[in-house]
């Protein structure tokens, strides 16, 4: 449990870091270990697939994503990334009291919460699970990665047309 | 929800609601496009925290990871359409500024 903590605070630090970051490039690096750490808290809650997922999925396509449309558009220079940081601080100083009081509160208030999930099939494995039980989600997955690829295809025709 | 449950649950929860306020915070508090979906990306991984947890507490890991999979595929999307609809604003303003996306303001 002290392992997991450690991890649970590594976590929160990392994304911090991802928000707090002046420059974009970082924050998308730190995107991708906070990605990579939270697929150590999945595996270490026994669920080794999803974590996989995370870690490929989350932490490599999504961080690729990321970088290169940072690459394809125009950085801010330093000057102009510590003013946006200055008028960030000044504007939202008061968010940061408001989240360690709501933890104060929330660690204090003892909150029944019914975590129990409704009755299913017999479920031990997650293939069969998301083969069999979710083949409903296997088809709605199916439906957006095609919507998503059409909508990238359209999205960059127009951007070509544009160019022309 | 029993007294172990919780005890297991309480600092992945803390945990959880601090990732959702810093996603929260770091869509409000930036002009940026790009930024906010990092916010976005943050907020879709405290609820995938979420799930495995409730899963790890209840013993049913193999449908929450079912779930966690379908996530992570609609999260890839969602993102891979707006870093589209962001490079095509770029190209267009050559900004990333959302206060100078005022072409649909009525």
């Amino acid at each position: 449990m002290e392992i997991n903590l450690i991890i649970l605070a590594v976590l929160v630090c990392s994304a911090l870091w991802t928000v707090m970051a002046r420059s974009l490039l970082r924050s998308g690096i730190a995107l991708a270990f906070t990605s990579a750490v939270l697929s150590i808290i999945i595996f270490r809650l026994n669920s080794p697939l999803a974590a996989v997922f995370e870690l490929s999925v989350c932490a490599g396509l999504i961080s690729v994503l990321f970088v290169s449309t940072i690459s394809l558009t125009t950085p801010l220079t330093h000057k102009e990334v510590l003013k946006h940081m200055k008028a960030r601080l000044s504007r939202f100083w008061y968010l940061p009291l408001i989240l360690a009081a709501a933890a104060i509160l929330l660690s204090r208030i003892k909150i029944d919460l019914n975590l129990n999930l409704p009755a299913a099939e017999t479920e031990n494995d997650a293939r069969y699970c998301l083969w069999h039980l979710r083949q409903v989600d296997l088809m709605g997955q199916i439906i957006i990665l095609l919507a998503g690829a059409f909508a990238v295809v359209i999205l960059f025709r127009e951007a070509r047309k544009n160019g022309r | 929800m029993d007294a172990n449950a919780l005890n297991i649950f309480w600092p992945f929860g803390l945990v959880i609601m601090m990732l959702f306020s810093i996603g929260i915070y770091c869509i409000l508090a930036t002009y940026n496009l790009i930024r906010a979906l990092i916010g976005i990306e943050l907020l879709i991984k405290a609820v995938t925290l979420l799930i495995i947890v409730v899963g790890y507490i209840n013993g049913r890991t193999a449908l929450t990871q079912g779930l966690v999979i379908t996530l992570i595929v609609v999260e890839v999307v969602i993102i891979a359409v707006a870093m589209g609809v962001v490079l095509g604003i770029h190209s267009k303003n050559n900004s990333l500024d959302s206060r100078n996306i005022r072409n649909l303001k009525g």
